[in-house]
């Protein structure tokens, strides 16, 4: 038994990790200052997938993502990991897409990728956190989906037996291939880099890079043909340019404000037991606590 | 036509708490809309689910009662939703950020082209001007929700688009019941005009579902705390205080990264909404997801070793200290002086 896998993921700025430096003298957040992240939860999810080609040899992971030449990082990081090969979904006219514009793209370019039997991503990326792509990409390609996955119990050629996270408790669900999964953070961690591949895919490019670097290398991408991580336009996945993009989108951002926190009359104290026992008195006098 | 829908959630006959709150910020935004609240129920034995509805104001409640719609799975519920929203055209459609919500809502708006806001923290009605095409959009839905990680906070709109779709948390919007007699239209749809036997392919095949462990939502006073706690080990500082305040113990985003505590207890955009009447908040730095998620708290306490901490910004009380040092304190004050 073999499975063909795609994995879907995410180049995010760490939004975890907004730092002083990261933020400009007027108090907005400097983007471009963030590193740029793997997606944390579609980590999970490359590992699920991962999980499946150990079981079941033969099986492949193939790596897609939508971003500016920088997101080949996330292919590499893929192939670092087990991945077998990727493709970099990348144009100006995908720029601005909210997530039915980019669930578009991915879905056209999952057509393009060929049959596969199981299209994996994490559950919703730390930038935006809306967990609308996974589901939008099952409907555009009209395959049925299970969300926020834990853990794959049972695989066969028909069906997948999945344990999931809902509000309050889990699920355990049967779904026929093909199948759409989203993959839930609280499921397993995804194992690190391994150094053999590693070394067999540090120079793995895309040809954009490839242009940008020196050329002394150019037989190797010659005979290397893994090293070349191939570039998608939308003339590539033969997309419809208004269904991309800024224009692909319903949604539009009206207006965009930046925190600034109001500021209310405080007070500070220190943490001497005497302003501590004040305070403390205070909250029971006016029956905060009691 | 063109009226406003509420998903309503349903689980074990009753009606999810963030659905009754959406009929209610729902038909506050319909008075302003001039138009009607319509409310869909899926599941099974729904016989008296109307009682739990209509009271919330609600014009026009569609029903669709089958057992092969409980428990939840997606393509049926979005089937019926979809043909229903084909026929009936709503101008917008609210559901619950809950997994349910969070799992039909994209699976809808993608079937219907229309736009979809997730977690939003404010609904709105207001007008929009298009400069390039000087087109003015009226009484459109203001979506707004922190963004880029809670640094931003973006109002998105639809104007083209219909329905315009949002989800929101439980505990964001209150529920205010219009009037136990609230005369509303009920619709009990054939279910089989909706759903095709394909629908039904996915399988729940064991579900467990537990009460909550905890009652942040309710508690009136919350300790709360974020990565600055430090260790696993300081959180059962907090859980000490909580013991004796008789409170209940949350927690930041990152502090449940961080593996301090379990992620039922996380408070902000992506976690639970509170609004105690005193909120403790340890060594939280006061990230705007968080903040969100418990603004409306009545007295805040931030204990915080760095002065410049932004929660510090909302706080009536700023004590400059470690967790190690001031929790201990208030323990022994507490007990001190309570009788």
């Amino acid at each position: 038994m073999k499975f063909k896998i795609v994995v879907l993921a995410k180049q995010v700025p760490d939004t975890r990790n907004v730092g002083k430096d990261a933020m400009k003298a007027d108090g907005t957040v400097n983007r471009s200052a963030l590193p740029a992240i793997f997606n944390p939860e579609d980590l999970n999810a490359l590992e699920q997938a991962l999980r499946i080609k150990d079981q079941f040899p033969g099986s492949t992971v193939t790596m897609l993502t939508m971003g500016p030449g920088r997101a080949a990082e996330i292919i590499r990081e893929g192939l670092y990991r087990g991945a077998d090969n990727g493709y970099l979904l990348t144009d100006r006219a995908f720029a601005g897409a909210d997530t039915l514009a980019t669930s578009y793209a991915l879905a056209t370019a999952i057509k393009e990728i060929g049959k596969c039997d199981l299209i994996i991503g994490g559950r919703q990326a730390i930038d935006g956190d809306t967990a609308q792509v996974g589901p939008q990409v099952a409907e555009k390609l009209n395959l049925p989906q299970v969300t926020y996955a834990e853990e794959i119990l049972s695989l066969d050629q028909k069906s997948i037996t999945i344990k999931r996270h809902i509000d309050g408790g889990v699920e355990t669900v049967k779904a026929p291939l093909p199948l759409v999964i989203t993959v839930n953070g609280s499921a397993a961690p995804c194992r690190p880099r391994n150094a053999k591949l590693v070394q067999k895919f540090k120079h793995a490019k895309t040809i954009t890079e490839k242009q940008q670097g020196n050329l002394d290398y150019t037989d190797l991408y010659n005979q290397r043909e893994f090293l070349n991580i191939p570039e998608w336009s939308v003339e590539d996945v033969k997309a419809d340019v208004e269904q991309c993009g800024l224009s692909g989108s319903p949604t539009k951002v009206k207006a965009i404000e930046n925190i600034v926190f109001q500021a209310k009359e405080s007070k500070t104290l220190s943490s001497s037991d005497k302003e501590v026992e004040e305070l403390i008195v205070e909250l029971l006098a006016n029956h905060t606590i009691g | 036509m063109n009226n406003l829908f509420v998903y309503c959630e349903i689980e074990e006959g009753q009606v999810a708490e963030v659905s009754l709150e959406l009929l209610s910020k729902g038909r506050s935004l319909a008075n302003e809309l001039k138009c009607q609240l319509e409310a869909v129920a899926i599941g099974a034995n729904l016989e008296n689910i109307k009682s739990q509805i209509l009271p919330y104001g609600v014009d026009k409640l569609h029903i669709f009662d089958d057992k092969r719609l409980s428990p939840y799975t997606t393509l049926p519920h979005t089937s019926i939703i979809v043909k229903l929203f084909q026929e009936e055209k709503p101008q917008i459609c609210l559901l619950g950020a809950t997994v349910i919500g969070r799992d039909l809502g994209p699976r809808v708006s993608s079937a219907l082209t229309s736009g979809l806001t997730a977690d939003c923290t404010s609904l709105e009605i207001g007008d929009h001007t298009e400069r390039r095409e000087n087109k003015t959009y009226e009484n459109l839905l203001y979506q707004i929700r922190p963004a880029f990680g809670g640094n931003i906070v973006a109002t998105i709109i639809n104007p083209e688009h219909r329905p315009q779709m949002a989800t929101v948390r439980e505990g964001v919007m209150k529920k205010q019941i219009v009037s136990d007699k609230y005369k509303g239209e009920v619709i009990n749809h054939t279910v089989k005009d909706y759903v095709t036997d394909k629908d039904f392919v996915v399988e729940v095949i064991e579900r467990h579902v537990e009460k909550a462990k905890n009652n942040l939502g309710s508690a009136p006073i919350i300790v709360a705390g974020g990565y600055g706690v430090g260790s696993k080990d300081n959180f059962d500082l907090l859980f000490e205080l909580a013991k004796t305040l008789n409170a209940e113990v949350g927690a930041s985003r990152a502090a449940v990264d961080a593996g301090f505590v379990e992620s039922d207890r996380q408070i902000g955009q992506t976690g639970v909404t509170v609004r105690p009447k005193l909120y403790i908040a340890c060594g939280v730095s006061g990230q705007i997801q968080h903040i969100a998620g418990m603004q409306e708290s009545g007295i805040i306490i931030s204990i915080n070793n760095d002065p410049e901490a932004p929660i510090n910004q909302i706080a009536d009380y700023v004590i400059n200290g470690t967790i190690e040092e001031v929790v201990p304190k208030m323990i022994k004050y507490y007990k001190q002086n309570s009788k």
